[in-house]
Order: structure tokens, then C-alpha cells, then sequence
């Protein structure tokens, strides 16, 4: 039987090790703004900062950037219809 | 059947592709929580504000330096065994696996101190606070209990995982089952990266 085996490309350590400095930097400024800054301007840095660490961990962490983009699209849909079940329920919330 | 040497075929893709369907339930699981936790936080504003207040920030960003760290060790654990380096990469899976018990450990004393408090579901303290209280503790009991719940059963996993690599059943030229428990590992992460700043950092 033939072998259909295709590795993932390996990630260097330094890469990793970058990765996760970013991530803990991200976290200490978004604790830092969340408890020095404006409330609205905390609020923005939860909503742009968390959803970046996320990323970083998708991407690096989980491989996806070395992933076949069926694979990308999957997870942008698996995330596009969570987003479109909040927004949609947010217009049921704001319009009652 | 001939008495030919069975050879294995190992689907490496199919087996990732696998995992992924399994995360994006995951995903919709968590997802349809976070839902329910904007939903009732745009009910009740002041309310969540002031009850996050109440949670302690310093364990929660422990935890979520414990966390990332626990990635970056599970990352690292794969990269080493690719390349060859299995003490490495047992090492870094014992780390990942100290990481998550440290993790849960510092947990077990976050809600102890908060059921110490009087602050936990249907309890008489909580009864006296408004409804919005009522549902950010609900909420905050359901969401992190969830994602510890994810969280031990990922440190099972991680060490049967540990088990498979120490006898040479996982190995660099077939570590689909390494990878895909670093992918389980890396999402109860980025769950948690979540969780972070609705419970802890918006108050």
C-alpha cells in the first residue's frame, strides 16, 4: 500500500520562542490598558489584541500558516458563522 | 489473505483533517458560550463590570502566562521530535504537562476563595445580588469549568501521548497523534486567551 503521509514543515525554535515573547508582551499591554486607559479605549483593546493573540497561535502554534488554504478557508468559515450567529443576535438584543 | 507483510497506510492529512472538524465543534461549543456571555453582559452592563471586579487578576493573568507557556513548550515538543530529538521532546511534554496542573492547581484555589466568598450558584450570599451578578458568576462557574474540564483532559491526553512517544510508538517519521494533541492543546489556549479579558480585564 503506498504510503500518503505529507509532514508539516518544521518550525524553528527561535520562531517559536518570538512568538511566544509577542504573546506575552499582547497580554501585559492589554492588562496594562485595561487597567490605565479610558474604558472605551480598553474595550478596543480587548476587541483588536485578543483576537491577534488568537491568530498568532493559529498560525504559528497550530501550523496554520503552513496549511493548504482549504484548510485556512475551513477555519474563516468555522469563525465567519460564529461572527454572523453574534451579530445576528445582537440585532435581536439592540431591537427589542 | 496472502501471507505477505502487511504494510500501514497512515493518512496524515486525513488524520489533521480529522482534528480540525473535532476543533471547530470545540470552537461552536465555546462560541455559542461567549454568545451567551455578550448576550447577558449588553442586559446587564454594570452589573458584569462590577462583578469582575471581584475576581482576582493576578491568578488569572498567572494562568494565562502558564498557558502560553504550556503552548510554546507543546510547540517546541513537536519541532524536536521532527527533528529528532526525543528528550526534548518528552521533556517538553513533561513541562506542558506541569504547566497544566500548575494551571489547574491555581484554579482550585481561585474558586476556593470565591466559594469561601459565598460566591457560587444559588448560594444565599449570591441570591442577595442583582440577576446580572447572578449570570456573570453563572457564566464565569459554566465557562472556566468548561475550559478545566478541557483542560485535564488535555493533560490525560498529553500523557498517554508522552507514553506513545517514550516506546517509540509516535515518532518523527509518524507523529500525526503528537501533533494533533499539540492542536487540542494549542485551542484550549486560545480559549482561554478568550476568557481572559471577558472575566478578568473588563471590569
Amino acid at each position: 500500500m503506498e504510503q500518503t503521509e505529507e509532514h508539516s514543515p518544521i518550525i524553528g525554535y527561535p520562531t517559536l520562542i518570538r512568538v511566544w515573547i509577542l504573546l506575552l508582551a499582547l497580554t501585559a499591554i492589554l492588562v496594562f490598558m485595561s487597567r490605565a486607559f479610558h474604558e472605551a479605549l480598553s474595550i478596543w483593546a480587548l476587541l483588536t489584541l485578543t483576537p491577534i493573540k488568537a491568530g498568532l497561535v493559529f498560525y504559528y502554534f497550530m501550523h496554520l500558516k503552513y496549511e493548504k488554504p482549504f484548510l485556512k478557508v475551513m477555519v474563516l468559515i468555522t469563525l465567519g458563522v460564529l461572527i454572523i450567529f453574534i451579530g445576528l443576535t445582537f440585532f435581536d438584543i439592540f431591537d427589542r | 489473505m496472502s501471507g505477505e507483510a502487511q504494510s500501514v497506510s497512515k493518512d496524515y492529512a486525513g488524520a489533521k483533517l480529522g482534528m480540525w472538524i473535532f476543533l471547530f465543534s470545540e470552537i461552536v461549543l465555546f462560541g455559542g458560550l461567549f454568545l451567551l456571555y455578550s448576550a447577558y453582559r449588553a442586559k446587564y452592563p454594570a452589573d458584569f463590570h462590577h462583578s469582575g471586579q471581584e475576581l482576582n487578576i493576578i491568578i488569572g493573568v498567572v494562568n494565562t502566562v502558564l498557558l502560553i507557556t504550556s503552548s510554546l513548550t507543546m510547540a517546541v515538543s513537536i519541532t524536536a521530535l521532527q527533528k529528532g530529538n526525543k528528550t526534548l521532546s518528552l521533556s517538553c511534554l513533561a513541562a506542558t504537562i506541569v504547566l497544566g496542573i500548575a494551571f489547574l492547581v491555581n484554579k482550585y484555589f481561585e474558586w476556593r476563595g470565591e466559594i469561601g466568598l459565598g460566591m457560587y450558584p444559588n448560594s444565599p450570599e449570591l441570591l442577595n445580588h442583582p440577576d446580572g451578578t447572578k449570570m456573570f458568576f453563572g457564566l464565569y462557574y459554566s465557562m472556566t469549568g468548561l475550559h478545566g474540564i478541557h483542560v485535564f483532559a488535555g493533560i490525560i491526553l498529553l500523557s498517554f501521548i508522552s507514553y506513545f512517544v517514550y516506546r517509540n510508538r509516535i515518532t518523527a517519521s509518524d507523529h500525526a497523534k503528537l501533533e494533533n494533541a499539540g492542536l487540542y492543546w494549542h485551542l484550549v489556549d486560545v480559549i482561554w486567551i478568550f476568557l481572559l479579558p471577558l472575566f478578568y480585564l473588563a471590569a
